[in-house]
């Protein structure tokens, strides 16, 4: 069967469409595209909705709303998301910003997705069509998922609070030996606490480091103080072995990573 | 197979064609429209030679549905010295020996001109950045670098 | 950029009108407007895209191939096999008589390694040849592979290749090259340190950004004219005038432009049968490899082990050197046996050193066959031995660089090869680089020549 791209006005439209069998939906293209381009022939057709809110974003009150077909490169211009901008800025080359999309990169499999790992460390909600998940059990969800995700939502932590990590071998455009973003609140002291910690390329897809976020909790952000969470960093981690690294490699690298961030 | 019509201004001309739906715009362009100026390397978004400028920004036409891009402003390379004359980068990736296989090298430039129509003056880190998404394999990436800046500097001696 | 013409100033000649004056290249103008026309720039009315049907497993036997869903799949104009092929052994360098014939164009009752050309399906679109290409059936038995040079040498290894007979390549000289000079024995008898060293590499693949393909129109006359981006214009017609039993008058082969090679484009993988498809056609055909195929398909650089053994004296004369090279062809010769040649010829280095015993051996495994890449079968080895060379000078107290002056090889030193040497520059070279690296070595390696010993 030829491939077929249907295009329309509404989510409802095209959620819809995408019932059909053989559909994907279609963002920036940087995903499924390069899948068909490769020859993956299960993919018959596209759809894609043109809805404006799909490219909206709004920021008020600290609630930041995405849209879905938002690009890496309107996150990264963005004044009010300065915060996330490195995230955005570690997604491909200036190309694939201008076209990858804050939801297509929730689908993104590892070794990509290193925008997605921001969203799991800021605990985001995500809008599809069936109704609003945590981004947690969205990703664990993905692979099964058919609606169509309309926007992403979270609040934006402190000046300061969102730490960001990606780790390539290539530089400044190369894919994730591994990410790690950390969204930490420290008391008046110093201590830590509220911590949450998502790592990238350390499974099939982004998942949190809850021992380390526990092991952080009270803790100061010195050499000492970060021991115990470093000690923990890679509990229930699964690596892929892949051309960029092995798993053993990535576990092995991931404490020192870790420890650059929370130190740095 | 169902055709679909597309139309999008091409270096400033009008180009209508019926194209196969879900065609991307790099074979659209390559086979339909007869520029072949944008260069099929990965079909993966990885080595950027298919680089082409849609509505002023970097695309790659390789993941790009040629559909999605009805009314839009494409430029491409082929664009750059129509009248003759040679582009301020063209002239730099040749007066540098920018070029080796020359396969990259229309992908380069794309990104090169995008870089410079914002940033005019940009630093060596911003040259960096700019080319971070296009591979060469051949010449090392420090000519082309020098020639991106030196392309800079004649632009700017233009306007003053 | 600096011209020392100090160097070689009797040999030098600044009267001329090409070499030493700067020139633009003539193709840049084409490169930066997008006007040169690299192979897959033309484009054909009615043209057909090939996609190939590859073996999943690095060693099998083929019980059956069933392509009738394929065959009517829509879109597909014609679906090739093995029976196809009028000459379908072949090996590359059978035109200098490097033999035997060992590839099949597609794999006819056993595959040998994984990504190995079985079905070749010919149809309107990309997408549909794709989609036909997954419809094709093929029943396989798998066998034991081997990956591993070594553990292929060893008896009861899994045969890799049938038309050699034994994994290893039968060279004239025997199962491996041979290079004998001086007593290797007596060297290392007089030698005040031995040093034995292992190296290894890994296949490493060239990467081009333009991916190996081609496109052939037919013309009147039953002609074709081949589109391609092979290195290797002249030994790609011939071998498809085999391959397809064509007299090379009837192949039209249009090249030359190409989107970075680096020896990767040196094989004959996609031509004859591209040929093929059109002679059969009778219409045009594109065979362009995938990013995918480009990375795991097209031969990479062979992987090597080189075990080095040297004698050398504490004044830093090496007095013997012995290496035992290992190239892994994969499970075709293509340029391997060449490569590994090459690695006889190369191992004693640019050094002069009395007794000598190299063997290489070219190693068939279940591996994608490796071929020519940049220096193959010297690049790997100039790795091993100028890290050697830095340990035998670490071993002996010796700064590295002198190390090598001691030893570099002069005009009229005669080489293990019994060729004497002539136009050697290396102790220039030495010098100058000695002077850029600020890395100071004694007066006297400054005034030596490579014209003459004792300098």
């Amino acid at each position: 069967m030829a491939l077929a791209l249907q295009t329309f006005s509404t989510v409802k439209d095209a959620s819809a469409a995408l019932k059909s069998a053989g559909t994907l939906y279609l963002g920036g293209g940087t995903l499924v595209v390069r899948a068909t381009n490769e020859g993956d022939v299960s993919i018959s057709g596209f759809i894609r909705s043109t809805e404006p809110s799909l490219s909206a974003i709004t920021v008020s009150g600290g609630k930041v709303r995405i849209g879905a077909s938002v690009t890496m490169a309107a996150i990264a211009r963005h004044p009010d998301l300065a915060l996330l901008a490195p995230a955005a800025r570690a997604v491909g080359g200036p190309a694939i910003r201008n076209m990858a999309t804050i939801g297509g990169n929730l689908f993104a499999p590892a070794p990509y997705g290193d925008f997605a790992v921001a969203l799991l460390a800021l605990d985001a909600i995500v809008s599809t069509g069936d109704g609003d998940l945590p981004v947690e059990a969205f990703l664990a969800g993905r692979d099964n998922s058919r609606a169509i995700v309309t926007s992403v939502g979270f609040t934006l932590p402190k000046d300061g609070g969102l730490r960001f990590l990606k780790v390539s071998r290539v530089k400044p455009k190369g894919i994730s030996v591994l990410s790690i973003t950390a969204v930490l609140e420290q008391a008046p002291d110093g201590t830590v606490s509220s911590s949450r910690i998502a790592l990238g390329c350390m499974a099939d897809r982004p998942m949190r480091a809850r021992a380390a976020e526990n092991a952080l909790l009270g803790r100061k952000l010195t050499r000492d103080g970060i021991a115990p969470a470093l000690a923990v960093v890679g509990d229930g981690t699964s690596p892929p072995t892949d051309p960029i690294a092995s798993a053993w490699y990535r576990n092995e690298v991931l404490p020192v990573h870790f420890g650059r961030l929370l130190l740095g | 197979m169902a055709k679909v019509p597309v139309q999008f201004t091409l270096n400033g001309s009008e180009k209508a064609e019926f194209i196969d739906s879900g065609t991307t715009l790099l074979h659209a362009l390559r086979d339909k429209i007869g520029d072949t100026s944008p260069k099929g390397g990965c079909h993966q978004g990885t080595c950027g030679a298919c680089s082409i400028i849609i509505d002023g920004e970097l695309r790659l036409s390789c993941l790009t549905l040629a559909e999605t891009c009805n009314g839009a402003d494409v430029r491409t390379t082929a664009g750059l010295s129509e009248g003759g004359g040679l582009h301020p980068l063209q002239r730099a990736f040749l007066d540098a020996f920018a070029t080796q296989c020359g396969f990259c090298t229309p992908g380069m430039i794309m990104a090169a001109k995008v870089l410079l129509d914002h940033t005019p003056n940009p630093s060596r880190e911003e040259v960096v950045e700019a080319l971070s998404g296009n591979i060469c394999r051949c010449t090392g990436y420090e000519p082309i670098i020098q020639a991106v800046l030196t392309a800079a500097r004649s632009n700017s001696q233009n306007v003053a | 950029m600096e011209l020392r013409k100090s160097y070689f100033a009797d040999q030098r000649r600044d009267n001329l009108h090409e070499v030493g004056q700067p020139r633009p290249r003539s193709d840049s103008p084409g490169h930066v407007t997008g006007k040169t026309a690299y192979f897959a720039d033309r484009n054909f009315p009615g043209m057909l895209h090939l996609k190939m049907v590859r073996s999943p497993h690095h060693h099998a036997r083929i019980r059956g191939i069933d392509t009738s869903e394929a065959e009517k799949h829509p879109g597909v104009v014609k679906v090739l096999t093995a029976k196809d092929v009028p000459h379908n052994v072949y090996t590359i360098l059978i035109l200098i008589q490097i033999g035997p014939e060992d590839e099949t164009v597609l794999a006819d009752g056993k595959v040998r390694w994984k990504g190995e050309a079985v079905v070749a399906v010919l149809a309107e679109t990309e997408r549909a040849a794709q989609e036909a290409a997954a419809k094709v059936k093929v029943d396989y038995e798998v066998l034991p592979a081997v990956f591993d040079m070594e553990e292929a040498l060893k008896p009861g290894a899994p045969l890799v290749n049938e038309y050699h007979g034994q994994n290893y390549y039968l060279y004239d000289s025997g199962e491996c090259r041979k290079v004998r000079f001086g007593d290797i024995e007596a060297g290392f008898a007089t030698a005040d340190h031995i040093l034995e060293q292992t190296y290894s590499s890994s296949p490493i693949e060239h990467a081009p950004t333009e991916t190996t393909g081609c496109i052939v129109a037919p013309e009147g006359n039953d002609r074709f004219t081949c589109y391609t981006n092979t290195q290797a214009m002249f030994f790609t017609l011939d071998n498809a005038s085999i391959i397809l039993q064509m007299p090379g008058s009837k192949l039209h082969f249009v090249g030359g432009t190409v989107g970075g090679g680096f020896g990767g484009k040196v094989d004959v993988i996609v031509e004859p049968i591209a040929i093929l498809g059109a002679k059969l056609t009778g219409r045009p055909v594109s065979f362009i490899y995938s990013r995918e195929e480009e990375m795991q398909i097209s031969s990479p650089r062979a992987a090597e082990k080189i075990i080095i053994k040297d004698g050398v004296m504490n004044d830093g004369r090496i007095v013997a050197r012995k290496v035992t090279g290992y190239t892994d062809a994969g499970a075709y010769s293509r340029h391997s046996p060449y490569g590994a040649q090459k690695g006889a010829a190369h191992y004693p280095g640019p050094y002069t050193i009395p007794n000598v015993w190299i063997d290489t051996y070219c190693v068939y495994t279940n591996r994608t066959p490796s071929s020519a890449m940049r220096g193959f079968g010297v690049t790997i080895g100039d790795f091993a031995l100028e890290v050697q060379m830095d340990k035998l000078a670490r071993l002996i107290g010796m700064d590295p660089l002198e190390f090598r002056f001691i030893n570099t090889y002069r005009d009229g030193d005669m080489k293990a090869h019994r060729q004497p040497t002539e136009g050697a520059a290396l102790i220039e070279c030495m010098q100058e680089a000695s002077r850029a690296a600020n890395w100071p070595v004694a007066e006297k390696f400054l005034a030596m020549s490579s014209y003459a010993k004792g300098a």
